[in-house]
């Protein structure tokens, strides 16, 4: 028998916007690549501080510096960080992330690294995170309804058994999560192709088609502009086609059973946009594991359910990812990686109902506090998407 | 035992979902839509995970699966036999 959730509960922490959080990071937020030292540095010093360090953020421009901005503010604003230290090379842009973060009402201090140098720069930082790692250890769990949690997917690694078994387990949990008012979001635009009239036919009004369409008409230019090959090896990967997936429509097919069979898109947002109402939203994104779930973490999503066939190792440092399998060669050889095994799919002795549930028993120990694998292990990826070169 | 599970019972491939199938091994498949099962004898090694065909398929044909196109054959195959990249491509890209 299928759970019920209707009075379902969770113990998270409500923070001042009314958004909830399952987890009480206090992050150092780095703007920019040269930032990186300070913030590890501070992290070093405050146990208990989580440095988020990145590649990024010199001399983009336009639409991808857009996103640069909306993915550091979106993580800083996450209702799973309880408080946040920006640090920049400059004063301008470290004070323009801080005030993103700030409007949350979240406790934001900002340092600019330039005429003061690291050391005065990591011991201002470090008294401000010390005073927020002792303030948020005091805040205290309370229980909140189901539809206050906001839930993501993306698989990875994916091989046919994510198609038979992982992702239809998650597309009954989101058949299950939806009618209670949860917020659900999926993505991974180009792992559509084959099966995007499947999406296109699930959107809720013709308006959420025509964003859909757009997004994927957009996505799919992309790679033909840059493609020189068929994108064998890349799209499905070399780990897709070991697992025995063939092409991109037998890989996306399989991507589509997370969407479940009833839940209708209810809306289409762009890389790290925020979803203004509950239901199920697609994100335009790309479906490099790590960079699709921090893009999910910044748009406000406070647990993530990922299916994986071949054993995608993936985490995030703010937004716990849950693993899912059904590969039994998978779940024996990297069982510590798995936190649900549904492999009695394949074999007959679990059924899709059953396999729906126990994910969500496990959803729901995780948004409690248990750890998942990945950060148990310290998978903390954080990878930004990028949209050109820089100027 | 179930070796194999086809998504719809218009597939023309199914997936193996045990290790260690070899060429000439009897097999029992899974219809997961139909709720049927069926049997083939492999006609390749068959890795887990990987695919083999149910229907005879020509050259240059449609292969479906989930009930859908995901792409076309380059060469000819048997039932039973190890359906992969060497012998499907993407219509696609």
């Amino acid at each position: 028998m299928a759970m019920d959730l209707s009075k379902a509960t969770f113990w998270g922490y409500k923070r001042e916007n009314g958004r909830v959080g399952v987890r009480n990071h206090v992050i150092i937020l780095p703007v920019d690549d040269l930032s990186n030292a300070a913030a590890e540095a501070v992290a070093n010093n405050i146990k208990g501080a989580l440095a988020l360090p990145h590649p990024y953020g010199r001399l983009q421009f336009g639409a991808d510096l857009d996103l640069h901005f909306r993915t550091l503010i979106g993580t800083g604003c996450n209702p799973n960080v309880a408080a946040v230290v920006v640090i920049c090379i400059e004063d301008g842009w470290a004070k323009k992330v801080a005030d993103g973060i700030s409007a949350t009402g979240k406790p934001v201090s900002w340092f600019g690294i330039e005429q003061h140098g690291d050391h005065d720069t990591i011991m201002r930082a470090s008294k401000a995170a010390k005073e927020y790692v002792q303030w948020a250890s005091e805040l205290r769990r309370e229980e909140r309804p189901l539809k206050d949690l906001w839930v993501s997917t993306k698989c990875g690694e994916s091989d046919t058994t994510s198609g038979c078994g992982s992702n239809p387990t998650v597309g009954n949990a989101f058949d299950k999560l939806y009618p209670h008012g949860v917020t659900l979001v999926f993505g991974e635009t180009t792992e559509l192709t084959g099966g995007e009239h499947l999406v296109a036919a699930r959107c809720r009004t013709d308006e959420v088609r025509k964003k859909f369409q757009f997004m994927f008409d957009r996505y799919q230019d992309i790679i033909n502009h840059h493609r020189t090959t068929d994108l064998m090896d890349s799209q499905p990967t070399k780990g897709n086609i070991l697992g025995g997936l063939t092409t991109i429509e037998e890989k996306a097919l399989g991507n589509i059973q997370k969407i479940g069979r009833k839940c209708l898109v209810d809306g289409v947002i762009d890389k790290a946009e925020v979803p203004t109402g509950p239901g199920l939203w697609f994100m335009d994104s790309s479906s490099a594991a790590a960079e699709m779930v921090t893009l999910l973490a910044a748009a406000g999503f406070v647990v993530h359910l990922f299916p994986t066939g071949q054993g995608n190792v993936i985490g995030n440092p703010i937004l716990p990812v849950i693993k899912l399998s059904a590969n039994p060669r998978t779940v024996r050889t990297m069982s510590e990686h798995i936190d649900v095994d549904v492999s009695g799919l394949l074999r007959r002795e679990m059924s899709p109902d059953e396999a729906g549930d126990k994910l969500l028993e496990c959803m729901f120990r995780t948004a409690n506090g248990r750890f998942t694998a990945a950060e148990a292990l310290g998978h903390r990826e954080f990878v930004l998407t990028r949209l050109y070169e820089s100027a | 035992m179930i070796h194999f599970v086809v998504h719809d019972e218009s597939d023309s491939v199914g997936v193996v979902v045990v290790e260690g199938v070899k060429a000439g091994q009897e097999l029992t498949g899974w219809i997961m839509d139909q709720d049927k099962e069926i049997r083939f004898q492999a006609r390749s090694d068959i890795p887990i995970g990987h695919k083999l065909a149910i229907k005879e398929l020509k050259n240059d044909d449609t292969v479906i699966k989930y009930g859908v196109d995901i792409g076309r054959t380059v060469a000819a195959i048997k039932p039973g036999e190890h359906a992969h990249v060497h012998n499907i491509k993407t219509k696609r890209w």
